[in-house]
C-alpha cells in the first residue's frame, strides 16, 4: 500500500470520523410459498427469513452465524436481490433497493454489492476461461477502456488474489478448490464493489486453505475498504473475521453484538449453547465452556412455534416464551438480544 | 487516494502478451476426444461423403437423373449404370446422388429450424419459470397431443406437397421435444451458482441465458439435433414413400423406395429398392454415431 494511503487512513482514524452506515436492513422477510395440488394453490409459507434488522458500517464485517436451515443464506441472497423480499426494507447507501426492478438494480446497485459463493466448483462457469469470466462484467459496464486494457486489468485482479496472471487462459476445472475460491474473489473485485456478501465462502475448503482465503479477504478489506457480510456456520471463522456478529435461528436474529461482547458474554441461551460447542485448544489456557446440549431438531419453518421460536429447545424456557414473541432489544452497548430472560 | 482504485504496476510485458493469447479452447479438447471414438469418426466420414455426394452431384453423376431410357429399364448393375436403372431406365446412382441433396436439405433446414424454436421456447420457459413456463409448456402439451403422423399427412394433403411445405411442417410440429429438453436443462442450471454470480454481476438476462446457460446445455441439444437429422431423413422417406413428400420426378430416397415397391421390381430388380434403403440406413446410422461421439466429446465432466 502506498504511503499516502497509510497517512490518509491514520488521519481519518485520528480525526475520529464517525463510520458511515452503508447497508441497513429493516424487518426483512422472505417467505417461500408452499404449493400443492393440481392448481398449485398456496397452502402455506416457509418463513426462511422472518423479520431481521441490522446495519453494517463501511469497512466493517458483519458475521452471521446459525445452523443450517436458519435462513442465513436466504438472507444474503435476498439482500443482494437474487430473491425478491416478501416484506421489509433494504437500504443501500440510503437508497431503498428492496423492490427495485432488475433494470434499475443493474444500473445502480449490482456493481456495488457482490457475492462470494459457497461452492467453488459450481460458482464458475465450466465453459469459460478465467479471463472471459472476469472480463465479462467489465465489458458489460464498459470499464477500463478497450479490450486489451480490460484483459490487463484481469491479470492484475488475478495477481491481487495471489494467482498468476497467465492463468486467465485456463478453465476452472484446472484449479483446486482454494484457487477457484480465489478466482471467485477476483471476479467479485472486478467491479470495485463496496459490499461483498460471502455466503459460506470458506466452508467447502480445507482448514489450511480456509485460513489462506480468510487472510486474503482481510487483506483485500483493508486495501479496498470493503464491507463484508460474512455468512457462516463456523463460529471460530466468524469470530476471526467479524466486527459484529448476528446469531440467527429459524429466520430470526436471536442476538447481535460486537464480536468480543458476543463471544465473551453471550446472553441468549441459544448463543450460549452454540459457543459451548466450539472446541477450545488446551494450550491457550482457556477452559472449555460447560457443554450445553440442545435437544430436538430445529422446528419446521413452515410452522414455527407460537412464542419465541427457540422455546422448544431452550433450557431456560418459561411460560411466557411459549406465548409471546420476544423482541430484539438493546441491553448493553452494541449488544442486542431477543429473549424474555432479559426483560 | 481513492482506495477503490488498484494501483497499476508496470506489467511484465510477457505476462500481458500471455493473457491476450488465444486460450486453448474446450473445442480443441472436444475435437481431440471426438477423434478417439472410432465409430463416430466413421460416422463423420460417412456424413462428409454423403454431403459431398449431395453437393457435387451435378459433377459426379454420370447421367441426368431425369433422363429416361425406355429401352433399358430395370437393367442390373453394369459398367455403364453401376447401380442399375429404374423402371423408366433412369440411372439409379445419379438419382441417389440427387436424392441425397433433397434428403439432406430437408433434414438440415428442418432440424435447424426446429432446434431454434425449441431452444428459444424451452429457454424462456425454463429460465423465467412461473406463468411463462406454465403457458409455454401447456402449449407444448397441446401440440404433442395431436397424433403427429396423421397431422403431417393431413397438412401435406391440404397444402401443396413439396420441399418447402415438408420443411415447414416438420419445423412446426417437431420443436416440442427440444423445447422440453432445453427447459429441463435451464431449470436445473438457472439456480447454479455461476448463474447467480452472473446475475449479481448485473449481466443482461439474454446474455445469461444464451452465453452462460445455453453453452452448458449444448451437449444434449447437439446430440438431439444429430439424432433428429436421422429422424427427419426417416420421416421424409416415410412421407415420400406414402406419396406425400417430395413429388416425382424430383428424386428423393423416399420416393425412389416408393417407386420400387412393386412386387415385380422387388423380385426381379433387387438393386432398385436396396440402394435407396441402404443410403437411408447408412446416413441415419452415421448421424446417430456422430451424435453419441459429440455427447462424449463435449462433456466437460469426464475430461
Amino acid at each position: 500500500m502506498s504511503k499516502v494511503l497509510e497517512k490518509e487512513i491514520l488521519e481519518k482514524e485520528s480525526a475520529g470520523e464517525p463510520k458511515q452506515e452503508i447497508l441497513r436492513v429493516t424487518d426483512l422477510k422472505k417467505y417461500f410459498p408452499i404449493k400443492s395440488g393440481v392448481l398449485q394453490k398456496t397452502v402455506g409459507h416457509i418463513k426462511a427469513v422472518d423479520g431481521i434488522s441490522f446495519s453494517i458500517n463501511k469497512g466493517e464485517t458483519l458475521g452471521i452465524v446459525g445452523e443450517s436451515g436458519c435462513g442465513k443464506s436466504t438472507a444474503g441472497r435476498t439482500i443482494i436481490r437474487l430473491e425478491e423480499p416478501t416484506e421489509g426494507k433494504i437500504l443501500f447507501k440510503g437508497k431503498d433497493i428492496s423492490h427495485m426492478k432488475e433494470k434499475e438494480l443493474r444500473k445502480q446497485v449490482r456493481r456495488e454489492i457482490q457475492m462470494i459463493f459457497q461452492d467453488p466448483y459450481a460458482s464458475l462457469n465450466p465453459r469459460k476461461t478465467l479471463g472471459s469470466t472476469i472480463v465479462e462484467p467489465l465489458n458489460e459496464y464498459n470499464l477500463y477502456g478497450n479490450q486489451k486494457q480490460r484483459l490487463e486489468r484481469v491479470g492484475e485482479l488475478l495477481e491481487t488474489v495471489g494467482l498468476d496472471s497467465s492463468y486467465s487462459n485456463r478453465y476452472p476445472h484446472e484449479f483446486s478448490g482454494g484457487q477457484r475460491q480465489r478466482i471467485g474473489i477476483a471476479r467479485t473485485l472486478a467491479l470495485d464493489p463496496e459490499v461483498i456478501i460471502a455466503d459460506e465462502a470458506v466452508s467447502a475448503l480445507d482448514v489450511s486453505i480456509q485460513a489462506q482465503v480468510i487472510n486474503l479477504m482481510q487483506r483485500l478489506q483493508e486495501e479496498f475498504e470493503l464491507t463484508y457480510m460474512f455468512i457462516s456456520h463456523d463460529l471460530s471463522v466468524v469470530r476471526h473475521i467479524s466486527d459484529k456478529v448476528a446469531v440467527m435461528y429459524l429466520g430470526k436474529i436471536m442476538e447481535i453484538a460486537d464480536k468480543n461482547s458476543l463471544y465473551e458474554e453471550p446472553m441468549h441461551p441459544y448463543t450460549q449453547a452454540l459457543l459451548s460447542a466450539v472446541p477450545v485448544p488446551k494450550k491457550h489456557g482457556a477452559t472449555q465452556r460447560e457443554r450445553i446440549t440442545l435437544k430436538g431438531d430445529i422446528p419446521n419453518p413452515a410452522n414455527p412455534p407460537k412464542g419465541c421460536v427457540f422455546c422448544t429447545r431452550c433450557p431456560a424456557a418459561m411460560d411466557i416464551c411459549r406465548e409471546v414473541q420476544p423482541i430484539l432489544k438493546t441491553k448493553k452497548e452494541n449488544h442486542s438480544v431477543a429473549c424474555h430472560l432479559f426483560e | 487516494m481513492n482506495a477503490k482504485e488498484i494501483t497499476v504496476n508496470q506489467q511484465d510485458p510477457e505476462k500481458v502478451n500471455n493473457i491476450t493469447n488465444k486460450p486453448e479452447s474446450l473445442l480443441k479438447i472436444g475435437v481431440e476426444k471426438f477423434f478417439k471414438n472410432k465409430l463416430s469418426v466413421l460416422g463423420g466420414i460417412t456424413i462428409i461423403i454423403v454431403v459431398g455426394m449431395a453437393v457435387f452431384a451435378p459433377w459426379i453423376a454420370p447421367f441426368d437423373p431425369a433422363k429416361q431410357d425406355l429401352l433399358n429399364t430395370l437393367a442390373p448393375p453394369s459398367m455403364e449404370h453401376f447401380l442399375g436403372t429404374d423402371e423408366l431406365g433412369r440411372d439409379v446412382f445419379s438419382r441417389l446422388l440427387y436424392g441425397a441433396r433433397v434428403s439432406l436439405l430437408v433434414s438440415f433446414t428442418a432440424v435447424i429450424g426446429m432446434k431454434t424454436i425449441g431452444v428459444v421456447i424451452g429457454a424462456s420457459a425454463g429460465y423465467f419459470g412461473k406463468v411463462v413456463d406454465s403457458i409455454l409448456m401447456r402449449f407444448v402439451d397441446v401440440i404433442i397431443s395431436f397424433p403427429q403422423i396423421f397431422l403431417l399427412i393431413t397438412m401435406l394433403a391440404v397444402l401443396e406437397p413439396g420441399l418447402k411445405t415438408l420443411i415447414i411442417v416438420f419445423i412446426l410440429f417437431s420443436w416440442t421435444g427440444t423445447a422440453r429438453l432445453v427447459r429441463g436443462e435451464f431449470l436445473s442450471l438457472r439456480n447454479r451458482e455461476f448463474v447467480l454470480a452472473a446475475r449479481t454481476m448485473g449481466l443482461k438476462t439474454s446474455r445469461i441465458m444464451f452465453r452462460h446457460i445455453l453453452p452448458n446445455a449444448m451437449g444434449p441439444i447437439i446430440v438431439s439435433a444429430t439424432l433428429s437429422v436421422g429422424g427427419v431423413i426417416l420421416s421424409e422417406a416415410g412421407l415420400s414413400f406414402l406419396g406425400l413428400g417430395i413429388q416425382p420426378p424430383t428424386p428423393s430416397w423416399g420416393n425412389m423406395l416408393q417407386a420400387a415397391q412393386d412386387f415385380n421390381i422387388m423380385v426381379n430388380a433387387w438393386w432398385y429398392p436396396i440402394f435407396p434403403g441402404l443410403m437411408i440406413l447408412i446416413t441415419v446410422l452415421a448421424f446417430n454415431f456422430v451424435g453419441d461421439g459429440l455427447r462424449d466429446a463435449f462433456d466437460p465432466r469426464d475430461k
